[in-house]
């Protein structure tokens, strides 16, 4: 690999790495981290999956992340021509950006009236699905690997069977006055 | 050359409206087929997985233009994934007027008509009255809210067998304890034991005329794991068809079969409704629950409970009041929602930075267990029309399961934004009172508003200019074709639709059943309730793979 182009495969996946961390931001994995910005403690959807997730062929999207993380670079270079940044030309684009303006241009992408909107939200949504349900993943599994999103989130436990239950449930008495023209069924008059 | 296929009745779809169909059809002595697009599951099948491909399985999400709809994909299509909330219309419902400026509802058609179907739906499942007992937490918590802030607040009636629930939250994968009584447990047992056959990963696509009056439906086989893939085509005739595929499907398939069967009425693919749904995300302040609701768990927290539960246990219906004016009544359900499903639309407080994803975003979902969902269904306009169908089923399909692109267009009217903008201002007024919470709507601009409950895309009425069907169900100027889904109501019901979808089946029947006798099957209407002393449901055994085939 040359100094200052990187092979395709890497350049793809930081791209697609950096817009999963500006959905869910995370903390770096290692000091230099380039495609995961830090900006939020804890993992994010980076070390969530999201990358994982995008590449499943149950998502629909694999086929086409080349072509997004061309597409995003792209859009990341006219908002810094736009906005007079100069980019780290040894990374991709995107990637280049500080934080806040991948913030900006992935809000861009995702205004309502944006002509690609539905493509980039539908990154959004998967690299979020990553961070809040672990979906390249049997839940079970993510709960034993203390997947960052669920214990983020504070998932309870399974049971040993793998199934979720809670005994303990209810406060147990009645919380309110009912509506005055409840009907003997329980419903609405 | 093969023959075609023939039976006596088509039944398309089998969630509510295709259930009851099949079981009194089936029942009463008729042949019939029913073609459901999705897979055949039952209680075991069902985990508690978020993984892609378990649940995706069972779900249909139709992403389109101001509007997203969130189906079922199953055998028992929405009363598999529906969290079993089951009211009945409230009664100025049935007076509603909406875009149309005259009653919208047949005029055959009021609460009180439509009590006893109510009543024959209440026994099958069956619904009844929660206990407070049997109240979760997040519920409980919604109802003390509601106390607090001077509102009533009810349990609502469900159609889940509360000894057997687990309160674990997961039903909209499925109910793996067999606690939610979905059509799994009551009316397609009975009608398959009745002779009904039911045929999984069969997708209609159009239907055509037959040269005996009746109907030729033509199918598409669905791969079992990825949807997009077509495995084969094929055809049956039927004299009678039933079309029960679910509001964001029905009109398709009927658009769809204009080439073949002439032009539809035009209300057809107009008119629907997204039921005015609205959601909104509060997150509470742990300490205030405590302090001012004087609510503690067993364990010492006062909250932290949002996992815990099974979907909507508490609403309060005091804008359920026929004296207010139209889009100014709804009713606010305390609700779970999933992660996955709607996570991302959950808005941050104040929003400086973007609402729904970056750093304050993850802040706030950080403290989900804090979070309780508030459900408002208002009013809407009926201002949804789809565009023309896809090639084939309802969307494009962009995953192997679940999210495809769908042809709907819904740009709210002012009307319905003002029912969301009161139904938001009262939510407020509940959760947010001396800083027990802060409450923020879903936001609309990512994939448009969201219903869970789609509706009146076929509906019925009096006007052949605003309904597709006649008050027996039957589409205008296409005789012994039958709607009998969701896309049959009319408008918005301002409370959980799936009590009346049912009960407009059960009262279509009768009505159905002449039909089938006029052309010449000897069927009969008059079973009893699939479940109940009374009832035939003790002959039909449990969904077994022996009786899948």
């Amino acid at each position: 690999m040359q100094p200052g182009t990187p092979d395709v495969e890497p350049a793809r996946t930081m791209t697609l790495e950096a817009f999963a961390d500006t959905v869910v931001p995370g903390e770096k994995r290692s000091p230099d981290d380039r495609a995961v910005a830090g900006a939020a403690v804890g993992g994010g959807a980076v070390v969530a999956g999201a990358i994982e997730l995008l590449e499943m062929p149950e998502g629909g999207l694999a086929p086409a992340l080349g072509g997004l993380a061309d597409a995003l670079n792209g859009h990341a270079q006219t908002y810094a021509a736009d906005h007079g940044l100069a980019l780290d030309g040894s990374v991709p684009a995107f990637v280049a950006l500080p934080f806040a303006h991948r913030t900006a241009v992935v809000q861009l992408l995702t205004a309502p009236g944006h002509p690609e909107k539905e493509l980039w939200v539908g990154v959004a949504l998967i690299s979020n699905m990553a961070f809040d349900t672990a979906a390249h993943m049997h839940t079970v599994d993510a709960m034993a690997a203390r997947h960052p999103g669920l214990a983020a989130m504070g998932f309870a436990e399974p049971d040993a069977d793998g199934l979720w239950r809670f005994p303990d449930f209810s406060y147990g008495r009645q919380l309110s006055s009912l509506h005055p023209d409840t009907t003997p069924s329980g419903s609405p008059a | 050359m093969t023959s075609t296929e023939r039976t006596d009745i088509v039944v398309i779809g089998s969630g509510f409206g295709g259930a009851i169909a099949a079981y009194h059809l089936a029942t009463g002595g008729a042949r019939v087929v029913v073609l459901e697009r999705g897979p055949w599951l039952a209680g075991e099948d069902f985990d508690h997985d978020f993984k892609l491909g378990t649940y995706t399985r069972i779900f249909d999400f139709v992403v389109g233009d101001g509007m997203s709809l969130l189906s079922g994909n199953c055998v028992g299509g929405g009363s598999v994934v529906y969290f079993a909330a089951m009211p009945r219309a409230p009664r100025f419902v049935f007076e509603r007027q909406g875009s149309i400026g005259r009653r919208m509802w047949p005029a055959a058609i009021s609460r009180d008509a439509l009590e006893p179907w109510y009543d024959r739906v209440a026994e099958a499942l069956p619904v009844t009255r929660t206990d407070w007992s049997n109240i979760p937490y997040p519920a409980g918590l919604f109802a003390a809210a509601c106390a607090r802030a001077g509102r009533t607040a009810n349990p609502v009636p469900t159609a889940i067998d509360d000894d057997k629930c687990t309160n674990c939250n997961w039903m909209m994968s499925g109910c793996r304890f067999d606690a939610k009584r979905s059509l799994l447990l009551n009316y397609l047992p009975a009608a398959v034991a009745s002779g009904a056959e039911i045929r999984p990963m069969h997708e209609v696509q159009h239907l055509s005329r037959t040269d005996d009056g009746g109907y030729r439906v033509h199918y598409s086989l669905i791969d079992e794991d990825d949807y997009r893939v077509q495995a084969g085509t094929g055809t049956i005739d039927a004299k009678i068809v039933v079309l029960a595929a679910g509001a964001g499907a029905t009109p398709v398939i009927l658009q769809r079969s204009e080439a073949t069967l002439g032009a539809m009425p035009p209300a057809v693919g107009r008119y629907f409704s997204g039921n005015g749904e609205r959601l909104t995300t509060a997150v509470l302040d742990e300490d205030r629950v405590r302090d001012l609701l004087g609510l503690k768990r067993s364990d010492g927290v006062a909250y932290e409970a949002a996992q815990i539960g099974k979907g909507p246990s508490v609403a309060t219906w005091d804008h359920l009041d026929g004296t207010r004016p139209e889009y100014s009544r709804f009713s606010l359900e305390q609700l779970y929602f999933p992660p996955g499903l709607g996570t991302i639309l959950v808005q941050t407080r104040d929003g400086s930075g973007p609402s729904w994803f970056g750093v304050e975003k993850k802040d706030v979902v950080r403290q989900w267990r804090s979070w309780l969902t508030i459900f408002a269904m208002t009013e809407d306009d009926n201002e949804g029309v789809f565009g023309p169908p896809p090639p084939s089923g309802n969307a494009i399909r962009i995953s192997q399961q679940m999210l495809g692109r769908g042809t709907i267009r819904y740009d709210p009217t002012p009307n319905t934004l003002r029912g969301w903008a009161e139904s938001d201002a009262e939510a407020r007024a509940i959760m947010e009172r001396d800083g027990l919470s802060w409450l923020m709507p879903w936001t609309n601009d990512v994939v448009g508003a969201y219903t869970v409950h789609p509706l009146a895309s076929c509906r019925i009425g009096d006007d052949p200019n605003t309904s597709a069907l006649d008050d027996r169900h039957e589409l205008r100027n296409h005789p012994g074709i039958f709607v009998t889904d969701g896309s049959a109501v009319p408008g918005a019901l301002t409370v959980n639709p799936a009590m009346t979808i049912a009960a407009l089946a059960e009262r279509a029947m009768p009505g159905i059943v002449q039909a089938a006798q006029q052309r010449g099957v000897a069927v009969k209407y008059g079973a009893p309730s699939p479940d109940g002393a009374t009832s035939s449901r003790r002959g039909a055994v449990p969904l077994t793979e022996t009786t899948r085939t």
